[in-house]
């Protein structure tokens, strides 16, 4: 079926296309961009997108979609739901499922399912074999699988004679190394970002050092073997000085930041309601400030959601016990459009570089990501940008519904999204 | 005398009271410590309701002492404790709220392993939740009882001079200690050494020194922290010998204090080493006066909180 979007405004950067026009999805790929677009015949459906702003759809570096293994939490099919109302049509799945991504049998059957709904997913590998940071998995026939990236999210490898080998082999394979940067013997049994804080609610701190150690030595690492390495949920004001020096000296390095970092501060933990306790911590004002102006520098490149969910039974427990991690795929846009658009006044060029044209780049992904043209798969993203509303349960499709932004108010919400030419309207 | 009336449901942090409430709270205390000195201790004030004592920790001096204050108010009492019961093993807090409203309890009495586990059990029962202790975070009965007995003994807690020495990072007590006495604007001083003192503590408006002479030096009261042994092998501190020759309270320390100066210490003691024996029994410890005044405020607590209070002056 053909579908046709009748005078959205089009931003596609790349392309420098900035204007109102009709763009025709014919066979799931876009078969015409111009102004006045006819019907081709009775079968063409029409999407009035009039006021509506038609962007390069949004891509993640980083969901947990936790299948296999912990399906009480998130399926495939659930968690894509989730991506395709926040207005994503690909995400990096992260390997630390039930078995872990270190075979070939779980990226088929991630890709598979990914297919089936469809949504693109590229799983990434582990770093080492069973996310135990000993022996480095088999990356090599991973590659073969489909994987574009190894990580071992959640435990940072901390043996660095392991992650250089691993940053020489993936590097050897063109895959992309995402580190989670965390020394937790210094994040010992911290909950919450140490500081004022936490010394106010009587909560045990995780300190910023516990990143910045990892994040200046995984670069060292990265400027001794010339591989490339790419920083998982950078949270602290010193991670983004030492990103802004290894990128000035040359070092092949790249860096995310979750909307929660740039948009909330650990004094939101008062209260001790769970929805705020992820890892990295929520930290500062100045470090939320400093995340802010990084990622309009460039310095960090994009925003990935690190969508982390949990059931409600595992979130209802007292803060201690309760694990770490929070849903955002559904208010990732929003909060971006709310927080950096409306308020800070960045160009809308700019959220598309951080949320697709830079996650593009970094994945080495074809034009039918971060641009829009004549010819590519259509994956795209309708948006009103002045559209009001608050997050409440009743906004995700995600299984959990650990969001820690259920009741904030939101200036900007996904429309409609378009992924592998299928129309998704929630 | 305060003519502010009790309005919360919970009592689960100093943090979170105003300075009327604070005096609120130790005014009421004032008029139920004569019950424990009567020959018949017990007033009929909390008869005919319920509290569930909830201890997910062990706990000898609390939960005693609340129950003590839970009989002499004639309230029907249960007691519930992690290692006795499968009531909360590996239940959630909210299964275990859920149950205590069916069993249409008026007040649960909470001590907890995790901080701000009361704060999430409040927010789920229409009962009222004492905080007995919850992880690192307050310990507000504890607090009040010191603030009392300073009351008693100095007159005034407005100037007064309190110096916490031991394990503040973990210490519940001296965190609500903060709260209330700044509020109450006592000077307080906080002394330990680095590793266990909290981040940033000195912007909660206290003095913080890891100098124990220094420390003790102008305090009217002294407030000791018992050191948990355990700490030892997280690396806080090298040895329980260099931490006590550091920061134990002992007679030769005490020539530098000034010679009215009081010494707390909301136990248990561990004598020989962070205090002596011969100060725990010696002259200026009002230890066993915490002890005793510990009734006092509990009942207070469980008086104001039941409602008690509010029903009295509707029959008026």
């Amino acid at each position: 079926m053909n579908l046709l979007i009748r005078g959205a405004h089009i931003l596609d950067p790349q392309n420098k296309r900035d204007g109102i026009f009709d763009l025709l999805v014919r066979k799931g790929k876009i078969a015409s961009i111009q102004a006045n677009l006819r019907a081709e015949n009775k079968e063409t459906e029409i999407l009035d997108a009039q006021g509506l702003h038609l962007l390069p759809g949004l891509i993640d570096l980083h969901t947990h979609f936790r299948e296999p293994g912990y399906e009480a939490k998130e399926t495939i099919l659930t968690g894509s739901r989730a991506a395709l109302k926040g207005g994503f049509v690909a995400s990096v799945s992260m390997p630390n499922t039930m078995p872990p991504c270190d075979h070939q049998g779980v990226i088929d059957n991630i890709i598979r399912k990914a297919r089936e709904v469809p949504y693109h997913i590229f799983p990434a590998g582990t770093i080492s074999k069973g996310r135990e940071g000993k022996e480095l998995s088999e990356m090599a026939d991973l590659k073969q699988a489909g994987i574009l990236a190894v990580t071992d999210d959640g435990d940072w490898v901390s043996d660095s004679l392991l992650m250089r080998r691993a940053l020489e082999y993936a590097s050897m394979l063109n895959l992309i190394v995402m580190s989670h940067c965390e020394d937790k013997r210094l994040s010992a049994n911290g909950v919450m970002n140490e500081g004022l804080s936490s010394t106010r609610l009587g909560l045990r701190g995780i300190p910023s050092a516990s990143e910045e150690i990892a994040v200046a030595r995984d670069i060292e690492l990265a400027r001794l073997t010339g591989a490339r390495l790419h920083l998982c949920h950078i949270s602290t004001a010193r991670s983004v000085e030492l990103i802004r020096r290894a990128k000035t000296e040359g070092i092949q390095v790249t860096a995310e930041v979750t909307p929660h970092h740039l948009a909330l501060t650990d004094e939101s933990v008062e209260g001790y309601n769970t929805c705020f306790k992820m890892n990295p911590p929520l930290r500062s004002a100045e470090d939320a400030a400093a995340l802010r102006k990084a990622l309009r520098e460039g310095v960090i490149d994009c925003v990935a959601t690190d969508h982390a969910p949990h059931s409600e039974e595992d979130k209802m427990s007292e803060f201690d016990e309760s694990p770490f991690g929070v849903i955002g795929l559904e208010t990732a846009l929003a909060t971006l459009l709310t927080e950096l658009f409306h308020k800070e006044k960045w160009p809308l060029a700019e959220i598309v570089r951080i949320t697709s044209i830079r996650p593009k780049e970094i994945l080495g992904l074809g034009n039918e990501f971060g641009t829009i043209e004549e010819g590519a798969e259509a994956n795209l993203t309708l948006v009103d940008l002045g559209k009001e509303w608050t997050a409440t349960l009743d906004t995700f499709e995600s299984k959990s519904k650990n969001s820690c932004f259920i009741h904030s108010k939101f200036k900007g919400k996904v429309a409609a999204t378009l992924c592998a030419g299928k129309l998704w309207k929630f | 005398m305060n003519d502010l009336k009790w309005t919360r449901k919970d009592l689960l942090g100093l943090r979170d009271l105003s300075k009327e409430e604070i005096a609120l709270i130790l005014e009421t205390a004032k008029s139920f410590q004569e019950i424990s000195l009567r020959p018949v201790k017990k007033v009929p004030a909390l008869r005919g309701k319920t509290v569930a004592n909830l201890f997910f920790e062990p706990s000898t001096r609390t939960r005693i002492s609340f129950e003590l204050a839970e009989k002499r108010l004639s309230a029907d009492s249960l007691h519930v404790t992690a290692s006795t019961s499968s009531m909360v093993k590996g239940e959630t807090l909210k299964d275990t709220a859920r149950n205590i409203e069916s069993l249409k309890v008026d007040v649960v009495v909470m001590r907890h392993p995790s901080s701000g586990a009361p704060h999430r059990l409040a927010d789920q029962l229409k009962a009222s939740v004492i905080n007995a202790g919850d992880g690192i975070n307050e310990h507000p009965t504890q607090a009040l009882i010191d603030m009392f007995t300073i009351l008693e003994k100095k007159e005034k807690i407005k100037g007064v001079k309190v110096t916490f020495v031991g394990d503040i990072l973990h210490s519940r007590v001296a965190r609500s200690n903060i709260w209330g006495l700044t509020k109450l604007g006592a000077e307080v001083t906080v002394c330990g050494p680095r590793t266990l003192l909290p981040p940033h503590v000195e912007r909660l408006g206290v003095q913080v020194t890891t100098d124990l002479k220094e420390a003790v030096k102008s305090a009217d009261v002294i407030n000791l922290l018992r050191i948990q042994l355990e700490r030892q092998k997280e690396s806080f501190f090298p040895s329980i010998r260099e931490y006590a020759t550091a920061y134990q309270i002992n007679r030769d320390i005490l020539k530098n204090a000034k010679g009215d100066v009081l010494i707390m210490h909301p136990g248990p003691v561990n004598r020989g080493i962070e205090i002596t024996s011969e100060v725990v029994d010696g002259p200026s410890s009002v230890i066993l006066d915490q002890v005793t005044n510990g009734l006092a405020v509990r009942m207070a607590v469980l008086y104001l909180l039941s409602g008690s209070a509010h029903e009295g002056e509707k029959e008026e």
